[in-house]
């Protein structure tokens, strides 16, 4: 186990540098960003080279690769072209979009494992329709309507929250957000969960422990759910990088200068120190999310092992 | 899935297998191959059951339906979704306009007729390229292991690195296709990861079963461990997570048309036409415009998360 | 057993992290304003705050507050007046001797001499210094020395020749040809004057600006918010009304929409698209709609052969004509566009050069007249048009829709015009200035200046620096520099609408729309009004 985590912990390294060139490619592949700059007016074309000279993008692209890492060895991540350092940013977005992926997973995993458990095991009933519509709605109205409509409900019709979250990101702030975050991973993980619980009530420990005399409550947690979080465990391990990255709309409407939102502006002002910076970052936390989620793989099924 | 997956040490050649209503068509498929006897035992069982499922009729009517208008939309609308008088903007329902006019004043109805041709499209045939890709990367990790699951997980963590924007607008500016296609290929080289993580999920946990054990030390080769052992068993997160992806798909299309890299204008599309109602905030005013390709869109997501079910409950041998 | 407890260990320790995290974000709350202080919308600066490296309107708005140049432009008329100039003074339109006002200070108690103008201008024109707004420099002499136009070449200066300080409050400006309405052009953020602190350590000038304006920065927390105070000792006549703006920087302004609404924000300037339909509903007469000098047109590629032929002009004209603008300034902008008549703005004035209809038919809807003229021209090139435009920003593809669904109609073929989007601005822009467009697309034009010469020159001289159509008439060039040596403002913008006739004739682009300002206020203050630059009068605002 001991020499499992080890040699996970080294295979960042090699993805490390293949995630950061990947990106750094990308960006670099997305064009010119100096004309942007100027607004709605030609480049002065000396004023370009030197802004282009400053930013290292007169250099080819493997020596700006090369330049760049080098930077980032000495904690220098290159500054956005506002003049503020990458790690400033990073600073500022990743806790707070750390605490947003928080509330929403907390939520997906409390209320979808819920959700999901009652509807697996009444297939069919009201409940289990109901939900089943209320995924509908929720996949097919954009998350941008529910926000705001939630947002306007709440935040301005009964005046129970500020529409905007502040800079410090309280968890209490947090909330709606999270849950207008949460909606659509939360239809995952009901159905995952559904069909993994009524996949297992057929199973033959299941019938064995219920045969047995045991209190149902017992079964479902003790045996059924164990054997059911599998899938479910790795998805919500899978969706704490959507969540961080992906929340872009959420995080507009909400006014949280997150990691989305960093993202989404780094790549439409074609920034590269920006976008690989967190990118950087965002794949060392998928690395140690799915880690721990295959060290969980063995902790719900004794019969998975690790060396 | 549709596909036997082609593991290193190839075991001898299988019949071929086609599961159509496994993959989300819906349309019957019969097993082709030399030796029905063989398939029968659980494929084909399956299609029997199927068959006698209400559900899955129900679902295999509608989606029939949803092909039919998408292949021959002028079946039920007469005019032009491209045909948009700026004065009628925003007008509620009236006698041959049921569906009232949104802001470009373009007719509600037709275009929602019209939005099914290139919505389904890009939605069955980016979630079928995603399960496919991440079934066969996720389930060869998870089966294999070691070596194998080290390379495939770390280029799985590569890729669900990369931002959806960036690598929407990098591959659209790369590939030169017109038509659904770049946005399908774009739609499923980004979102396999989900899949592939799910996939080797359930492909570690069924590995461990005793009738796996059982076949091993029978001597049985990985193809067929992993198609007839395997795959059945670990099918249905996959086969859940697709059908919830399709209408995840179908509204990032509209992202992406959002952000100038989906679907080239004139294309008419239910992603479009809510991203359009959405982003206005027209809907406060005049929710038909966002309601009815909504409805739509649920009613397509509808069908095959039935279908999904039926599927899933077919293949599950614990029913018999 | 054993399994179980090691999971509910998980959730616990979950717990524990979230609480953590909560007792670290702790802090005080942000809701209520402070007696007197103005709570206003604000965007992240795209750019350092510099003068001269400022060419959008969120740093704008900053710069606005903290300095006051020699002439400020009057945020109702928008006619540049005196402020720190106490007279500039011309014989030949060429040679200026600037005087400015004594007793005037910068925030940190520094007076403001000749040098801080000149030492300034030095700065923003040098080309080490890489400076966005540098251009504006480009009429006095010496700028080519310092700012090379050649895109190898090195300042051959430190300094610009043109400039020379006198004494303390004299500095004379020297012009490399002559350009009568040039001291109408000092009321720009680029030539406000700069401190020493700004030259002797510029980082901590970046970090807490220091100017001459009504307002001083207190505090300024990047991406979040910047808390402006009243400058006491400022010496200019448009003293601060108030105590002081707090700036808070949001991510959308729908949000801050919202928040005005649920009374955490006291002025939001730029109503979003979205919210125009409900603004006047929802705020009655705290929505304000004004005119800005802001105009927006869609451009034709003249370098590409299919439009630069003689009759392809008529298409042009044609396209025009089957554009309803009015339906689509009502139906999708809600009146907060007004149909352009012109290539200029109403803010500047009759006097000032605006006159409206000298587009005459040309800017009018007339399906019938439209069609017959795409007829004479040709048709259109290759039978349809594309129109191009980035969505990143802005709601450009509504009324992109709307403009394309326009001449759909009026050439009853839907497949005559499509739209083009583009990803990024980015991309746009470097489509555009490497000339590879081939239809229609996108061009706007937000006034550096009240002057007409500022809606015509950069845009459709010869090789001018915001050329898009890459027009070129030798009559307008002819036309405009009479109006620039012209001796008088009044014969100076008779001229300048002469050389706009010449491009009603050839139409390189067409006008549009003029675009509003829009912005909305709380109850809990009054006096709110926006210049002709779309930016409120913090100044005037009065908290009760």
């Amino acid at each position: 186990m001991g020499r499992y985590v080890v040699r996970r912990l080294l295979q960042m390294i090699p993805v490390f540098i293949g995630a950061t060139f990947l990106i750094f490619v990308m960006v670099y592949a997305l064009g010119d960003p100096v004309a942007a700059l100027f607004g709605d007016r030609a480049p002065d074309p000396a004023t370009a080279r030197q802004l282009r000279a400053e930013f290292n993008l007169d250099k080819p692209v493997w020596q700006q690769y090369l330049l760049y890492m080098g930077n980032i060895f000495t904690g220098d991540f290159g500054t956005a072209f506002n003049g503020e350092p990458v790690t400033d940013l990073m600073g500022r977005a990743f806790p707070i979009s750390f605490r947003l992926m928080l509330t929403a997973l907390v939520i997906e995993l409390v209320l979808g494992i819920l959700l999901g458990v009652i509807t697996g095991l009444r297939r069919g009933r009201a409940f289990d329709t109901s939900i089943l519509m209320a995924t509908l709605v929720v996949i097919a109205i954009p998350t941008f309507v529910l926000g705001t409509t939630a947002q306007f409900l709440f935040g301005v019709q009964l005046g129970w929250i500020n529409p905007a979250v502040s800079p410090e990101g309280r968890f209490s702030e947090l909330l709606l957000p999270g849950i207008i975050l949460a909606l659509v991973s939360l239809a995952y993980v009901t159905r995952l969960t559904r069909t993994s619980v009524a996949e297992n009530t057929r199973a033959d420990y299941i019938r064995t422990a219920v045969a047995k005399g045991l209190p149902r409550r017992r079964v479902t947690v003790r045996h059924l759910l164990r054997n059911s979080l599998i899938p479910v465990v790795t998805y919500l391990g899978a969706d704490i990088g959507t969540l961080m990255a992906g929340a872009i709309v959420t995080e507009r409407i909400f006014n949280i200068q997150g990691v989305g939102f960093q993202l989404y502006q780094g790549i439409l002002r074609q920034n590269s120190p920006t976008v690989v910076g967190f990118v950087v970052v965002l794949v060392l936390i998928f690395l140690l999310a799915n880690l721990l989620v295959d060290l969980l793989y063995a902790v719900l099924d004794p019969r998975i092992r690790y060396v | 899935m549709s596909e036997p997956p082609q593991p290193p040490p190839v075991g001898p050649p299988e019949a071929p297998i086609a599961i159509a209503a496994g993959d989300g068509r819906g349309e019957p498929a019969t097993p082709t191959g030399a030796e029905p006897g063989r398939a029968r035992s659980l494929w084909s069982d399956a299609w029997h059951d199927l068959r006698r499922n209400p559900v899955f009729v129900i679902s295999a009517l509608l989606i029939c339906f949803l092909v039919l208008i998408s292949i021959w939309p002028s079946l039920i609308a007469t005019e032009s979704p491209l045909r948009c008088q700026l004065s009628r903007s925003l007008e509620g329902a009236s006698a041959g306009h049921w569906f009232g006019f949104d802001t470009q004043g373009c007719d509600v109805y037709t275009r929602t007729v019209y939005g099914a041709r290139a919505s389904i499209a890009v939605g069955v045939c980016a979630t079928l390229g995603v399960a496919l890709v991440g079934t066969v990367i996720g389930g060869l990790a998870g089966f294999f292991g070691g070596f194998w699951d080290a390379l495939l997980s770390r280029v799985t963590d590569m890729f669900f690195g990369i931002p959806l924007i960036l690598g929407a607008i990098v591959f659209l500016s790369m590939i030169k296709l017109s038509g659904i296609w770049p946005v399908v290929l774009v739609i499923a080289a980004l979102s396999w990861p989900q899949i592939a993580r799910i996939a080797r999920g359930a492909v570690i946990t069924a590995k461990q079963n005793d009738y796996v054990q059982a076949a091993r030390a029978l001597g049985a080769s990985h193809a067929r461990i992993l198609l007839r052992h395997i795959l059945p068993n670990a099918i249905a997160p996959v086969i859940v997570m697709a059908t919830i992806m399709l209408g995840t798909f179908i509204a990032l299309e509209a992202t992406l048309s959002y952000l100038g890299v989906g679907l080239r204008p004139p294309t008419v599309s239910w992603g479009v036409d809510i991203s359009a109602a959405s982003t206005g905030m027209q809907f406060r005013n005049a929710p038909h415009i966002l309601l009815y390709p909504a409805a739509a869109l649920s009613l397509t997501v509808l069908a095959f998360i039935m279908l999904g079910d039926a599927v899933r409950d077919a293949l599950d041998p614990k029913l018999r | 057993m054993r399994a179980a407890t090691r999971l509910s260990w998980a959730i616990a320790a979950t717990t524990v992290l979230a609480l953590t995290a909560t007792s670290c974000g702790g802090g005080n709350g942000t809701a209520g304003g402070s007696a007197g202080v103005v709570r206003a919308s604000w965007g992240d600066p795209q750019h350092p705050l510099e003068p001269a490296n400022t060419n959008e309107v969120q740093g704008g708005k900053v710069l606005d507050m903290i300095f006051r140049g020699l002439k400020r432009y009057n945020p109702e008329t928008g006619e540049a007046e005196d402020e720190m100039a106490e007279s500039i003074e011309t014989t030949d339109q060429q040679n200026f001797t600037v005087k400015i006002k004594p007793g005037w200070t910068f925030s940190d108690g520094t007076p403001v001499t000749a040098s801080s103008y000149v030492d300034a201008w030095n700065y923003g024109a040098h080309l080490e210094n890489a400076q966005i707004a540098s251009y504006f420099f480009q009429f006095i002499e010496g700028y080519e020395d310092v700012h090379p136009s050649d895109e190898n070449a090195t300042p051959s200066a430190d300094t610009m020749s043109g400039l020379a300080v006198v004494d303390d409050h004299t500095f004379t400006v020297r012009l490399t040809e002559p350009f009568s309405l040039w001291p109408e052009t000092l009321g720009y953020a680029a030539y406000a004057p700069l401190p020493r602190a700004f030259f002797d350590d510029h980082d901590a000038w970046l970090a807490k600006p220091i100017g001459n304006g009504p307002y001083k920065i207190d505090t300024y927390t990047k991406s979040q918010s910047m808390k402006l105070v009243k400058y006491e000792d400022y010496a200019g006549p448009d003293k601060a009304q108030n105590e002081g703006v707090e700036l808070r920087v949001y991510t959308d302004n729908n949000t801050a929409y919202t928040d005005l609404q649920a009374g955490n924000l006291d002025v939001i300037d730029d109503v979003p698209a979205s919210q125009l339909s409900n603004a006047e509903k929802d705020l009655g007469d705290r929505f304000i709609n004004q005119p800005a000098g802001i105009i927006q047109t869609v451009s034709f590629p003249l370098y590409d052969p299919a439009w630069s032929s003689p009759e392809a002009a008529k298409v042009r004209q044609g396209l025009s004509m089957a554009i309803d603008r009015e339906e689509i300034t009502s139906k999708i902008y809600f009146d907060t566009r007004t149909p352009a008549t012109d290539f200029t703005s109403p803010v500047l004035g009759d006097a000032g050069g605006y006159e409206e209809g000298l587009c005459g038919e040309f800017c009018t809807f007339d399906p019938e007249r439209a069609r017959q003229l795409i007829e004479e021209g040709g048709g259109l090139p290759g039978g349809k048009v594309t129109l191009s435009s980035n969505v990143d920003t802005g709601s450009h593809r509504q009324w992109m829709d709307a403009a394309c669904n326009s001449i759909n109609n009026v050439l009853d073929n839907t497949a005559a015009c499509t739209v083009n989007p583009v990803p990024t601005f980015a991309d746009f822009r470097n489509q555009v200035t490497n000339r590879q467009m081939t239809g229609m697309f996108r061009t706007g034009w937000q006034m550096d200046y009240p002057l007409i010469q500022n809606f015509l020159q950069p845009l459709y001289y010869t090789d001018a620096s915001s050329n898009d159509a890459v027009y070129s008439s030798p009559e307008f060039d002819r036309l405009v520099n009479e109006a620039n040596s012209a001796s008088d403002e009044e014969e100076a913008v008779a001229k300048f609408r002469d050389a706009e006739r010449v491009l009603v004739q050839d139409m390189p682009a067409i006008p549009l729309w003029y675009q509003n300002g829009t912005a909305a206020y709380s109850t809990r203050v009054s006096d709110v009004k926006l210049n002709p630059f779309s930016v409120p009068v913090y100044t005037d605002i009065k908290v009760s």
